[in-house]
C-alpha cells in the first residue's frame, strides 16, 4: 500500500476553496483560529481579503456567516467538527438551519482519527446532531477527489450544507474516469450478492478492503459509498438490501444517529432487512496515533472484516 | 417627521402590541412596549427601507436580537406598510406568518430570523462586515435586551465588531432593567453596560430616556458621525411603557392581558392619543 497516494480531506477542502475562490468573488471563508489545521490557511494565502478569522468564537462565527449569506456572500464557516457541530449546534440550528440560509460548514478533524488530541477533540456525534436539523445537507467525502467535488457541489447548491472532513491522510480511491459526484446519490463501488456494506468517509476504503478479504473466503460483498448522509440515497440502499438481504454500515462515528441510524431507519420502515452497525460503539475516544486507534476500534479494513465475519456466523 | 407624528405612530405600535398579544393569549408585551419608540424611530426616521422592495440589497438592515419582542417589531413593520395592521390579530396563531419569534422567510421586512438570545447581534455583525467588504453604504441596526447581554455570544460579537471597526453598525440596548426572573441587578447584573461596550472599542451613547424622541434623535444622529468604531446606544426605557398596569412590572415580561386588562390597556393608549393630538 506504500505507493498509494494519500491525502487528508481537510487538505482537499483548503485546495478546493482556492480553486472555487478563483472563479467566484462571492465565496468567503471564515475560521475560528484554526486556519492552519482546517487548511483554510491555504485559502487565506491566496485570498487574504476574503478570509475572516473570527478568533476562538465559533458561535459568533456561525452568526457572522449567516449575516454574510443574506448580503450576497457564500460563506464557508470552518472549524473542528467538535466545535462546528457541537459547540455551535444551536447557532447552526436556529440561525442557519431555521432560516435555511446559504451557509456551508466545513468541519474538519471528525471522528477518532483526530488521533493524539484524544476524546475531547474526537467528534463522533456530529452527523447525528446535524441530521436532526430540518433541511440540512450532510456530506462525508471518502477521499481527496470526492472531497474536492463535494466542496464544489456545496458551493453550487442553494441552502445549508455540513461537510465532514478528516485530519488523517487517506488513500485516493475515486481516481477513475467515470467518477461523478452528485449530492444525494450514493455510489455502487463493488457488486456482490451475499451482503451489502454501506460505508461513508474514510471507512469506504476499509469497506473495500474488507470486501476483498471476504471474497477470499467466498463471500460476495456489495460495497456502497454513501457520501451524502442527508438526504440519503434511499433508492440505492433499498435496492441493494433487497438484493443481498443483509446490510452492514461502517462509519467513523457513534453507531447511534449517524450513517447506521439513517440506514436502519429507512430499511426498518421500507424494506425490513437485517442490519449490523459498525462504528464507534457509544463510547468516547482516546489519545493515540490515528492509524493505531482505527485498528484498536476495529475500523480498519481488517477490523471491519473480522466484525462482519463474526456477525455472519 | 416631527415628534408629534412619531408619538402618534408609536402609540399605534403600542396598540398593535396589545392587540396582538391579547389575541394570541401569550407573548411578550413588556419589552415590546419599552422598545416601541425605538422601533418607531428606526423605521420612520432613521432607516432607509422600502415596503415595496423589502429585499433591496442597498437597504439598511435591522436585526431584532431580542426576538421575543416580535410584537413591537411587527407592530412597527405593519405601520410602515410591510403588511396589514389587521394581521396583528393572527399573532402566534397556527398557520400565521406572524410567528412568536420573527421568521425572515415569512414576514416581509424582517431581515433575520431570531429568538434565541445572543445570536442576532452576530448576524448583524455579519451584515455590517458584508457592507464594508462590498463597499456599500447601508447601515445595520440591532436591538438587544439588557438581560440578553448576559449571553456570552454578545461579547464575542462585540469583540469582533470593535476589532473590525464596523462603524456602519449600531447596537441598541433596551435597558428597561427587568428580565424574566427579576431586576437585572438581582439576576446577574450586566452593569456597567456602557463601560463594557467602551472596552470593546465601541463609541457609547447613554440615552437617559429611551422613550423620548428628542433624545433618540440626538443619539442616532451622533452615531452616524462616528467613524472607525461601532456605536452602542444604551437606552434607559420603561418596561411596559404606555400601559399603566404594565409599567415597570416584571410580571408583564411574557404574559398576555385578559379581556378586562385589554380594555384598560387600550383605554390607556386612547388617552395617550388624546394627549398627543391635543
Amino acid at each position: 500500500m506504500a505507493d498509494v497516494k494519500k491525502i487528508a480531506t481537510r487538505e482537499s477542502y483548503g485546495n478546493a476553496l482556492v480553486e472555487l475562490g478563483k472563479e467566484h468573488d462571492d465565496l468567503i471563508v471564515l475560521d475560528a483560529d484554526l486556519a492552519g489545521a482546517t487548511k483554510t490557511g491555504i485559502f487565506k494565502k491566496a485570498f487574504p481579503d476574503r478570509h475572516i478569522d473570527c478568533g476562538i468564537a465559533e458561535a459568533d462565527m456561525m452568526g457572522i456567516a449567516a449575516g454574510l449569506s443574506t448580503c450576497g456572500f457564500v460563506p464557508f464557516a470552518s472549524s473542528f467538527a467538535m466545535f462546528a457541530a457541537g459547540r455551535a449546534f444551536e447557532q447552526v440550528r436556529n440561525t442557519i438551519g431555521y432560516p435555511h440560509l446559504n451557509v456551508k460548514i466545513g468541519a474538519t478533524h471528525a471522528g477518532i482519527s483526530v488521533g493524539e488530541d484524544g476524546a475531547s477533540h474526537q467528534c463522533n456525534e456530529d452527523i447525528a446532531l446535524m441530521r436532526t436539523i430540518p433541511g440540512m445537507t450532510i456530506i462525508v467525502p471518502s477521499d481527496d477527489i470526492e472531497a474536492k467535488a463535494a466542496v464544489k457541489a456545496a458551493y453550487a447548491f442553494e441552502g445549508p450544507v455540513y461537510m465532514r472532513f478528516g485530519r488523517l491522510a487517506v488513500p485516493v480511491i475515486n481516481d477513475r474516469p467515470d467518477y461523478r459526484f452528485e449530492i444525494g446519490k450514493g455510489i455502487l463501488l463493488r457488486e456482490g450478492s451475499d451482503l451489502t456494506i454501506i460505508a461513508t468517509g474514510l471507512e469506504v476504503n476499509s469497506a473495500l478492503e474488507a470486501a476483498e478479504k471476504l471474497a477470499a473466503d467466498g463471500i460476495s460483498a456489495e460495497v456502497i459509498n454513501i457520501h451524502t448522509i442527508k438526504p440519503l440515497d434511499e433508492e440505492l440502499v433499498i435496492r441493494s438490501a433487497s438484493k443481498t438481504g443483509k446490510v452492514v454500515t461502517v462509519e467513523e462515528h457513534n453507531i447511534i444517529g449517524g450513517l447506521g441510524g439513517a440506514v436502519a431507519e429507512v430499511l426498518s420502515e421500507k424494506c425490513p432487512t437485517k442490519v449490523h452497525r459498525i462504528g464507534v460503539n457509544d463510547r468516547f475516544g482516546e489519545s493515540g496515533p490515528a492509524v493505531e486507534l482505527l485498528h484498536k476500534y476495529g475500523l480498519d479494513g481488517e477490523g471491519v472484516y473480522n466484525n462482519i465475519k463474526a456477525w455472519l456466523q | 417627521m416631527d415628534n408629534k407624528e412619531l408619538k402618534r405612530i408609536a402609540n399605534q405600535v403600542r396598540k398593535n402590541i396589545v392587540t396582538g398579544v391579547h389575541a394570541a393569549k401569550s407573548g411578550h408585551p413588556g419589552g415590546s412596549l419599552s422598545a416601541a419608540d425605538i422601533f418607531t424611530y428606526l423605521y420612520f426616521e432613521e432607516m432607509h427601507v422600502d415596503p415595496k422592495n423589502p429585499r433591496d440589497p442597498d437597504r439598511d438592515r435591522f436585526v431584532l436580537s431580542k426576538g421575543h419582542c416580535a410584537p413591537g417589531y411587527y407592530g412597527a413593520l405593519a405601520e410602515k406598510g410591510f403588511f396589514p395592521r389587521e394581521d396583528m390579530k393572527t399573532l402566534r396563531h397556527t398557520g400565521s406568518y406572524l410567528q412568536g419569534h420573527p421568521n425572515m422567510n415569512d414576514v416581509p421586512g424582517v431581515d433575520m430570523s431570531t429568538g434565541s438570545l445572543g445570536q442576532g447581534i452576530s448576524t448583524a455583525v455579519g451584515m455590517a462586515l458584508a457592507g464594508k467588504l462590498k463597499k456599500k453604504d447601508y447601515r445595520v441596526y440591532t436591538l438587544l435586551g439588557d438581560g440578553e447581554i448576559e449571553e456570552g455570544q454578545v461579547w464575542e460579537a462585540a469583540m469582533f465588531a470593535g476589532n473590525h471597526e464596523l462603524d456602519n453598525l449600531v447596537v441598541i440596548v433596551d435597558n428597561n432593567n427587568l428580565q424574566i426572573d427579576g431586576p437585572i441587578t438581582e439576576v446577574n447584573s450586566p452593569y456597567p453596560i456602557d463601560r463594557k461596550f467602551e472596552a470593546f472599542n465601541f463609541h457609547v451613547i447613554n440615552v437617559a430616556d429611551g422613550n423620548d424622541f428628542d433624545q433618540l434623535r440626538a443619539a442616532f444622529k451622533e452615531a452616524r458621525e462616528i467613524k472607525g468604531r461601532p456605536t452602542a446606544i444604551i437606552a434607559k426605557t420603561v418596561k411596559g411603557k404606555g400601559v399603566s398596569f404594565m409599567e415597570n412590572q416584571v410580571g408583564w415580561h411574557g404574559k398576555a392581558p385578559n379581556d378586562e386588562e385589554y380594555a384598560v390597556a387600550m383605554a390607556d393608549l386612547e388617552k395617550i392619543d388624546e394627549e398627543v393630538n391635543a
